[in-house]
């Protein structure tokens, strides 16, 4: 009865589609195909492969994999290393004292300006993709782990010690726990700079990826458009599901809220 | 306690400045590789005086600029609206959250297309980018408006008209200009993407791109443009914040809410 309520909620969505066949059609402007023909260009390009595949073509095993897995990867690595330095630095007032202007500073560059760095530093390829995720993901991370690890509330760490927890099992069972929700709302903010990072580092200096397949198609304007729709349905799908593996994971931080 | 924050940063600063410039001098880090630290730090004073520099820095901040005001002027009015009108928000709201996790870079081949000058590409992609932080901002400021405040203006006669500017606005101002400071920030992100995917001869991104290019090859001058593009995200941040807290003292001392 909900899904059902919930899908009724969407009526808008087709009839938005519909909306955008029409006018496409009518309009017949070269850069604007109907969303028919990027279906079936889609198709075509990216989903017609073996079933053994799940239907990724070939096109689609040499472009689409790579990118997904520099996604994770930088992400991932850039989340650890963010989540590290960012609870080392909310804990100690000193050290945070010391690097805040850096981090502010490291921060404030807009992640591109670097690319053309990377480049001249990695060459053309991965390591360069790898190092602009890994730039474009890491200072919101930091900033929120350091927030989540510095606000942590004062009588949890007195309770640890009048249990007389040892230095690790205050991280782990206090520490970690308390700064979890902040430090979730970095990690999901990173998905969607991560996806950004991901498509500009690959139209600028690659040789294989979604971002450079779009560049290669300035003559196919409905290719360049499946790829359009392919990376917004990226991030739509990465952003709920991570909405959903927070709810999930931090099921206790939301039942501690509602019942106090 | 406060001079000593700050001279403690300084001493963060100046000892990721030093130990740079030791693994430059020592050989550690090949300095053809990645320039020494002093060579940056001088470069960048010189390319504060640098009139071709200076001009690349106006071209992008420019854009960004006008990018920021035109999407201001179409998205808290459009906000206004979805906060006002609950029909139009439940019907509005699945197509927001299907348009807004595609990553903007995504669309820069086909604004390239669409557009016919770089500028005009640059220009409608910041306005697209940071239309989103400004409207989501300002629809849940105008939802979170006190309905007894608007009860009251109704029932001394005012209009639609004068409730939205006398109390809709000011008591969303808050939120929006949270929202500016959003889509600043992401303003110089999308125009520095755009510089280095269209190439031309105007902005930041371009300016990065000629220094990279293998007969020209000035690493330092690189870094030294990223630096100043870093500062200027670092003061239009700094200056955004401290004009949220001066303008709304009240509202944060209100809610308790920090400026983050």
């Amino acid at each position: 009865m909900r899904l059902l309520r919930g899908l009724a909620r969407l009526w808008v969505v087709p009839v938005a589609l519909a909306a955008w066949e029409v006018l496409t059609r009518l309009a017949q402007a070269p850069y604007f195909p109907p969303p028919s023909t990027i279906a079936a260009r889609s198709h075509e390009l990216w989903f017609s492969g073996p079933a053994a595949r799940l239907f990724l073509s070939d096109e689609a095993v040499r472009h689409l994999l790579p990118s997904l897995w520099r996604l994770v990867v930088g992400w991932a690595g850039a989340c650890l290393a963010g989540v590290l330095v960012g609870i080392a630095v909310g804990r100690s007032r000193r050290l945070a004292e010391y690097v805040n202007p850096l981090i502010h500073f490291g921060r404030s560059i807009p992640p591109p300006t670097l690319l053309p760095i990377f480049l001249v530093l990695f060459g053309v390829g991965t390591p360069t993709q790898l190092a602009a995720i890994v730039f474009g993901v890491l200072w919101p991370v930091l900033l929120n782990s350091v927030d989540g690890a510095r606000d942590v509330d004062r009588q949890y760490l007195e309770t640890a010690d009048v249990f007389r927890l040892s230095r690790g099992q205050r991280l782990w069972r206090i520490i970690l726990p308390a700064a979890a929700p902040k430090v979730f709302a970095g990690l999901r903010l990173s998905v969607s700079l991560a996806l950004v990072m991901m498509i500009i580092s690959e139209l600028v200096g690659s040789t294989e990826g979604i971002g450079y397949r779009m560049l290669q198609d300035a003559l196919d304007i409905p290719a360049m458009w499946t790829a359009i729709v392919l990376i917004g349905v990226l991030g739509f799908v990465l952003n709920a599901a991570f909405v959903r593996a927070e709810r999930w994971l931090l099921a206790w931080h939301y039942g501690a809220r509602k019942s106090t | 306690m406060r001079a000593r924050t700050i001279l403690r940063g300084a001493i963060g600063v100046a000892g990721f400045v030093l130990v740079m410039e030791a693994l430059g001098r020592t050989g550690v880090i090949d300095p053809y590789t990645v320039p020494l630290a002093s060579d940056v730090l001088a470069k960048t004073v010189v390319l504060a005086g640098d009139a071709a520099f200076l001009a690349k820095v106006g071209d992008t901040l420019s854009a960004a600029v006008i990018g920021l005001l035109l999407a201001i002027a179409i998205a808290v009015p459009a906000g206004v609206v979805l906060g006002t009108l609950p029909r139009v928000e439940t019907a509005v709201r699945p197509l927001v959250e299907f348009l807004r996790p595609i990553p903007s870079v995504a669309l820069i081949p086909l604004a390239l297309f669409v557009f016919t000058g770089g500028a005009q590409a640059e220009i409608a992609l910041i306005v697209f980018t940071s239309s989103w932080p400004l409207l989501i901002n300002t629809w849940y400021g105008v939802r979170d408006v006190d309905p007894l405040a608007k009860e009251t203006m109704r029932s001394f006669g005012f209009g639609p008209a004068a409730i939205v500017a006398r109390v809709l606005l000011p008591s969303a101002a808050p939120f929006i200009l949270t929202g500016v400071r959003i889509a600043a920030s992401v303003t110089l992100i999308v125009a520095v993407s755009v510089e280095l995917v269209a190439g031309g001869d105007s902005g930041i991104g371009t300016f990065l791109t000629d220094q990279g290019t293998a007969g020209v090859n000035r690493r330092d001058v690189m870094l030294a443009a990223v630096a100043w593009t870093g500062m200027i995200g670092l003061l239009v941040n700094v200056a955004l914040v401290a004009a949220e807290r001066r303008l709304f003292r009240r509202h944060h001392a209100r809610t308790g809410q920090e400026a983050a």
